[in-house]
């Protein structure tokens, strides 16, 4: 793999990641992730083949009975919102298209 | 009134009567209030809600057996409590003041505790200074130029300053016990499974665990066995029945008949010379002790920071995409959504918050996942399967915790991969899911504390307190304070 990571990628992840960035981190990533990628190249030597990955470290994660429970009420779940229409039971955002 | 600095003094002063909740509590908070100023351990102090609590203990006659009764805890930031503010120190949850509790939290009120506030830590736990809080750095109690380790700085601060006896903290790659280490407490991690996460504000799911931090391997035991058991609200929670972890101590502190691996070929470089003179040391005393001292290998270990920082990033960047301004926290002006969304984001996240997702997002994204992501979880098979392989012939494996004492504040924030070798011994336990301790073993010639780290087999939790307890009555280094 190629170790330099440009302004260019930093830009293309970030609007991946919906992360508005100024020109000096943006700056900055592009150096420190370089400098992070060329040192996580170690693993690249490790040997691999026919190595199962791990997602987790215990069992596999237990399912639980579909059924309808209790959970938070509406009103206290709009509580926290920075803009809600607590009657109507909605969050309120901008508009979608500009 | 002479108030103990244990938390099983104080419930068992609080039980028969001989001290009031509320002076305990009352003395937990002059404490905090005196110290503070300028250690910046908490983010909030809940001292009306805790004094509430402390009285209703004092007037209320029953419950006299409870394992935490009036034993006022300090948690980390990143565990939500109702009523309380939670913000995990970042911007983005400013003022956020959650609907519910961390299950860990109803189980520690349910035991008696008394919830005295909330600690500052890392921003979502990323960290390993607690210099990356919104809310400005922990210091070290022990020298305030100094770095309280992290993310669970606060946590460990308070405790080693005597503010509380007992606190919580998260540990998805050391955040307990580096912090633990470097503050002269001690810091457990449980198995992964073994305590519900339940409202912990997720930062990577397949290694987040939360964990106390206390003032001797006992009283960790005893609130662990508090929050340990299997919550239906936590998928990964096992559903294992919970040892007594307070009564499987050995007592007597002797070893004969365990066996400690060493794994030595890990510490050639990078480990300074005063933490392996004290890890030396620790290791014949457990020898003295009874122990059997074994040559081990780790041979992946030397890849697990890099593994680590690719795998806790990845599943970072997606756990952080819920921080979109919408349902709660910070939200940024503009007028769409899509720039809502990217301003809000751009500006309620802190910096290392922000280099996590970009590396993250980049190792998940189309033609990198395989070189990376793929890779790292082989690795991380490879990783366990050494471990593993070392418990074949070895009941827990002794590791310096740090490879280095406190840090200056501001001495490694410039250089992300030299902040993220401060984790080099601990993320192991974390990427193949085991139980680890970490207990003082030592101080440097400016008294700085020194960790000692025991790991033990996935769920093996109670043989990891029992050596940790079997090491610490044999030597003083737990009951070493801080000036002041």
């Amino acid at each position: 793999m190629s170790n330099t990571f440009s302004r260019g990628d930093v830009e293309r992840v970030a609007r991946l990641a919906r992360l508005e960035l100024n020109a000096e981190e943006k700056e900055l990533f592009a150096h420190q992730l370089a400098g992070i990628l060329a040192y996580a190249e170690q693993i690249q030597r490790v040997p691999t083949e026919g190595v199962e990955p791990t997602s987790h470290a215990g069992d596999a994660a237990a399912m639980r009975e579909d059924t309808v429970c209790a959970s938070l009420p509406r009103e206290q779940s709009l509580a926290s919102a920075p803009d809600a229409d607590p009657r109507a039971g909605l969050f309120k955002v901008p508009r979608v298209l500009a | 009134m002479d108030i103990p600095i244990d938390a099983l003094g104080i419930r068992d002063g609080v039980a028969s009567g001989r001290l009031s909740a509320t002076d305990v509590c009352r003395a937990a908070l002059d404490r905090i209030a005196a110290l503070d100023s300028s250690l910046n351990a908490f983010r909030t102090v809940a001292a009306d809600r805790a004094l509430a609590r402390a009285a209703e203990i004092d007037t209320r006659r029953e419950n006299r057996n409870l394992a935490l009764l009036g034993v006022p805890v300090a948690l980390k930031d990143n565990l939500c409590t109702r009523g309380i503010t939670t913000t995990a120190s970042s911007r983005i949850l400013d003022g956020y003041v959650p609907p519910y509790n961390a299950t860990v939290v109803d189980r520690l009120e349910a035991a008696g505790a008394i919830i005295i506030g909330k600690t500052n830590c890392d921003e979502f736990a990323m960290g390993s200074s607690t210099e990356n809080s919104a809310y400005g750095p922990t210091r070290n109690p022990w020298a305030s130029d100094r770095t309280p380790g992290g993310s669970s700085g606060g946590s460990a601060a308070a405790v080693a300053a005597r503010m509380v006896p007992l606190a919580l903290g998260s540990d998805t790659g050391g955040s307990i016990r580096q912090p633990a280490a470097l503050c002269g407490v001690v810091g457990f991690k449980p198995s992964y499974g073994r305590v519900s996460r339940y409202g912990l504000l997720a930062f990577a799911s397949s290694l987040d665990q939360i964990g106390p931090l206390a003032t001797s391997v006992r009283d960790a035991a005893v609130i662990t066995s508090v929050i340990a058991g299997h919550d239906t609200c936590d998928s990964t929670s096992a559903n294992v029945p919970v040892p007594a972890f307070q009564a499987a101590l050995s007592g007597d502190g002797d070893l004969h008949g365990v066996r400690i691996g060493v794994p030595r070929h890990l510490f050639r470089e990078g480990v300074d010379a005063e933490v392996m003179a004290a890890f030396d040391a620790a290791i014949e005393v457990t020898r003295e002790r009874g122990a059997e001292i074994v040559d081990v290998v780790l041979e992946h270990s030397p890849e697990a920071i890099p593994v680590y920082y690719i795998i806790a990033t990845a599943e970072a960047s997606a756990n952080l995409a819920r921080y979109d301004g919408v349902r709660y926290g910070y939200r940024a002006e503009a007028s769409t959504l899509g720039d809502m969304y990217d301003r809000t984001r751009g500006k309620g996240f802190g910096r290392e918050v922000k280099r996590r997702i970009i590396l993250g997002t980049y190792v998940l994204s189309v033609g990198y996942y395989d070189a990376y992501y793929r890779k790292a979880q082989q690795v991380r098979t490879l990783i366990r399967h050494d471990y593993d392989r070392a418990f074949g012939s070895v009941d827990v494996i002794a590791m310096p915790t740090s490879p280095t004492a406190a840090f200056s504040l501001g001495e490694r924030t410039e250089d992300p991969v030299q902040m993220y070798l401060s984790d080099v011994f601990t993320v192991g336990a974390n990427l193949a899911g085991l139980p680890a301790i970490s207990v003082p073993c030592g101080l440097t010639r400016t008294r700085l504390p020194i960790g000692l780290q025991f790991t033990g087999r996935a769920m093996e939790d109670a043989t990891v307190l029992r050596v940790a307890d079997g090491y610490e009555r044999a030597t003083t280094w737990s009951r070493e304070r801080p000036p002041n």
